[in-house]
């Protein structure tokens, strides 16, 4: 028996020992607080370099409508410029420029380090001056007004026009606008646009159904000639038949031609005649003019008016101007009648194949390796898939459609060639192993005893697999289809192989037969963006349209997202457990 | 009628001829639903099943009993052919099922299960509706009568106990169950089929007394229609409801008899020493 005090010693000792050898204290890199600045910091990084982006589209694309007021700037030479100032910036003026400069603003350069200030002027009058855009240097600048007789007016053709409306012609007498009222040449110009669209409407769809009967006829008297030859009894009276009516719509067509003539004709009794700020005047039917307004007169509620006015012709309308100007409409239809197709295509596709390889396949090493295949597909260039695509889908397989069932159209390809169809199964091919790799996790996550119950209850494997494993397993193989599809409704360069194009004024669904025309070529937002941004004629005035379409795209993989993931959170709900 | 060794040692049943290692059990009169003769069973390389000879009464319950991991659980598994979802497997010896040997080549193991209903360790309801996954057993039969399968719902769910609790809720969620009730949904999906045996490995494992005693309630009415084989880790629920009480001991089949017999005058040290609780 040891008494307190040895007790005592013996512990003081151990302590002592103890406080020799251990720490009990962490240390600092055991902690691990000090990366935690670094796993905070790049995360505060990601997050502002993506809400920095979305915050750049979204702002830009959503000031894009919004009406600008038209400064009428006065030059140190005397010479004006009107437009809308779009943005200013500073640069450095260089060789002869600079040294043709007065003392007085070569002094003021130097002064700021060599640096000028400049405002880019969207002045408009295309067909007036050869340019949208002017740059005005600052030093040059004498005078800035904002003049309220100015009128922004968007044409049908050569973009905007900046200037005064100078006189109205309404049914062949001239009027002058101050006569008229702004209410009345408005309600002239109304009355303008109901003409052309009705002119619009006779020869598009009117005229249209009767060309595409004429065009049904060739075709079918050509497929006979090809079945029967050209000697036949079948052919000649074909022959016959068709030229009867033939003859009946060539009467209905010249028919419909008088009566968009007839329009035509008094359309071009309502003129406009415009003058720019230099006096230059430009004769215009009424009818080119999309939408005017006093510039500088607007009260807010008006330029609200005109900003949705033009968001609803973005929205519904065909593109002009080289995809400049217009709407979107055809584009944005292509878009999701692509995707849609493509996730249609793919979801069985890869969720069969998900299948085979989890539930039926040996699990060994082939299978192993066609895993790893499928994995590393997802890491091939995508514009291979699309000269793949070209090849194989369009030439090869489209060739033999056209060869079986559309000789009589030979040599103008119809599958032959990029389509929407072929364009959706490239794409389906290009996202085909993310769906694949999510439905086998998926597949794999359900559990053993689910399935166990279910062949106990006497179900064949198949049964098994329809009513208890797929329908647990559906939340994931969602999860996969929506990330399938957000990287196919963002993909771009394989389409420009395989279908897309720049204007495609044929909708891929439409009121002929059959109805759906998978063959067609079609338009999509994100070559759009492309063809928009870095193709057209002036990409300064296409940047505003580069930033509508972008938030444009976003927003409808968004709207096709969040579909996607309420369908499948209702899945989960239905599946989910109270169960811990 | 031989009687068993006193010892029942496994290297003299080994030896012996099967049908010589005969138990003294209670009898129905209707001779054996399931005999297994001479059964090893090996999860890969390790022997889970050692030479397991027994007759299962036809219309009596039988109770597996045994301490965790001597492989009641396997045992009962390889009744229905569950255990052909494991890869590895291999098994020696002979089950046979109503005069068919389930295990010869060529049969119909989907029509087999289709006999048998079965009751796992774990509750394992379906992603589908309370309704749904009593009536399953007759959906991948084809029966699509709705009058019939609301019978057979009701029928079965009262079987169980459950049908009180969940009348009105029918085409809820079956996950939106507690465990407890989960688990009495598997038993009712287990006989809403009517099968002739009825395999359960622990069914009460997760309930209250009160359905337990009402799971054992089912148990003794089933008992005469059906051949029951239970597992349990209970001495009193054996006790309870069982005719003939099997004791497992790592892998092997160490007594077998008339419940009575077993829980009174225990032959074998070791099945004495669990039933009292010494060990296991
Ligand atoms: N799938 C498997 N693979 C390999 N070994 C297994 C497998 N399943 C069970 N075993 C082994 O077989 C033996 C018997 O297991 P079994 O599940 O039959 O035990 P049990 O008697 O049911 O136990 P418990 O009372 O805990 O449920 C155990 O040693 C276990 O580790
Ligand atoms: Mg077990």
């Amino acid at each position: 028996m040891s008494t307190i005090a040895e007790v005592q010693t013996r512990i003081m000792s151990k302590d002592k020992e103890a406080k020799a050898v251990r720490r009990y204290t962490a240390d600092l890199s055991a902690v691990g607080e000090p990366a935690l600045w670094g796993f905070g910091g790049a995360l505060a990084l990601g997050i502002i370099l993506i809400c920095g982006f979305l915050l750049a589209i979204f702002w830009n694309g959503i000031t894009t409508f919004w009406p600008k007021p038209i400064e009428i700037v006065t030059l140190a030479n005397g010479q004006m410029v009107a437009g809308e100032p779009s943005r200013e910036n500073l640069y450095r003026p260089e060789g002869a420029f600079l040294a043709s400069l007065s003392d007085a603003v070569k002094a003021d350069i130097e002064r700021n380090d060599g640096y000028a200030e400049r405002t880019l002027y969207r002045i408009g009058n295309y067909d007036l001056y050869n340019e949208d855009f002017r740059w005005v240097n600052a030093f040059d600048v004498q005078k800035v007004e904002r003049d309220p007789a100015f009128y922004y007016l968007e044409r049908q053709e050569w973009g905007p026009f900046i200037g005064r409306i100078k006189s109205v012609v309404v049914d062949g007498v001239e009027q002058s606008p101050e006569a008229l009222g702004l209410e009345g040449i408005r309600k002239e110009q109304q009355a303008a646009r109901e003409r052309f669209a009705e002119i619009r409407r006779i020869e598009r769809s009117d005229i249209g159904v009767i060309n595409h009967e004429i065009n049904q006829i060739r075709l079918e008297l050509r497929r006979i000639e090809l079945a029967e030859g050209l000697e036949s009894a079948a052919y000649r009276s074909a022959q016959a038949d068709a030229e009867l009516r033939l003859a009946e719509l060539q009467g209905d067509f010249d028919r419909l031609q008088g009566q968009a003539n007839d329009i035509k004709a008094k359309d071009a009794r309502y003129r406009i005649v415009l003058e720019d700020v230099n006096g230059t005047t430009k004769d215009t039917q009424l009818s080119q003019i999309v939408r005017f307004y006093p510039a500088n007169e607007l009260s807010v509620f008006e330029k609200v008016g005109v900003y949705f006015s033009r968001w609803g012709e973005f929205l519904s309308t065909e593109p002009r101007e080289a995809n400049t100007e217009g709407g979107i409409l055809p584009a944005i239809f292509g878009t999701v009648v692509m995707t849609l197709l493509m996730v249609v295509v793919v979801a069985p596709f890869g969720v069969i194949t998900a299948l085979y390889l989890r539930e039926y396949a040996k699990q060994g090493k082939l299978v192993a390796m066609v895993r790893i295949a499928v994995n590393n597909l997802a890491g091939v260039p995508s514009i291979v898939y699309g000269v793949f695509g070209l090849g194989f889908f369009a030439y090869t397989v489209g060739g033999s459609i056209d060869a079986l069932f559309f000789p009589e159209r030979l040599p103008n390809p119809t599958f032959g060639t990029g389509g929407i169809l072929w364009s959706a199964l490239t794409l389906a091919l290009l996202t085909v192993p993310v769906v694949i790799v999510a439905a086998e996790e998926a597949l794999s996550s359900v559990p053993r005893s689910i399935r166990e119950g279910s062949l106990a209850c006497g179900a064949s494997k198949w049964q098994t697999i329809r009513s208890v494993v797929l329908p647990h397993a559906m939340p994931g193989i969602m999860t996969g289809l929506i990330l399938a599809m957000a990287r196919g409704a963002g993909e771009v360069a394989p389409l420009m192989l395989v279908g897309v194009v720049k204007l495609a004024p044929e909708l891929p669904v439409d009121g002929f037969f059959p109805y759906i025309h998978l063959e067609r070529s079609f338009m999509h937002l994100g070559f759009h963006i492309f063809d928009v941004g870095f193709q057209s004629r002036n990409s300064e005035a296409g940047k505003p349209m580069v930033f509508v379409t972008t938030l444009l795209l976003l927003a409808l993989i968004v709207l096709m997202n969040s579909s996607a993931i309420y369908i499948r959170n209702r899945l989960k709900k239905k599946f989910a457990g109270s169960q811990f | 009628m031989t009687t068993a060794t006193r010892e029942a040692p496994a290297a003299q049943v080994k030896e012996s001829s099967t049908h010589s290692t005969v138990y003294h059990v209670a009898e129905s009169g209707l001779g054996a639903a399931i005999s297994i003769r001479d059964f090893n069973l090996f999860y890969g390389e390790s022997q889970a099943l050692y030479n397991v000879n027994m007759e299962m009464q036809r219309g009596m319950v039988t109770a597996l009993i045994g301490p965790s991991g001597c492989g009641k659980s396997t045992l009962l598994r390889s009744l229905n052919r569950m255990n052909d979802l494991i890869d590895n497997l291999s098994i020696k010896g002979k089950v046979v099922v109503h005069d068919n040997d389930i295990y010869a080549p060529g049969v119909d193991v989907i029509a087999l299960r289709k006999r048998m209903g079965m009751v796992f360790q774990k509750p394992n309801p379906f992603p589908k509706s309370i309704f749904e996954n009593v009536v399953y057993p007759l959906r991948v039969e084809g029966i699509s009568d709705k009058a019939m399968l609301e019978e057979a719902c009701e029928r079965a769910l009262k079987g169980s106990a459950l049908w009180n609790e969940v009348k009105d809720r029918l085409n809820e969620s079956a996950l939106g169950l507690s465990g407890g009730q989960q688990q009495r949904l598997c038993i009712a999906r287990a006989i809403a089929a009517e099968p002739e045996i009825l395999l359960m490995d622990e069914p009460c494992s997760a309930l209250d007394p009160i359905a337990t005693a009402k799971v054992e309630e089912l148990i003794t009415e089933l008992r005469g229609q059906f051949t029951i084989v239970i597992v349990t880790h209970s001495m009193q629920q054996a006790a309870r409801v069982s005719d003939n009480t099997a004791f497992m001991y790592l892998g092997k089949l160490i007594e077998y008899g008339a419940t009575d017999t077993i829980f009174t005058v225990p032959k074998d040290r070791r099945t004495e020493d669990y039933i009292t609780g010494r060990f296991g």
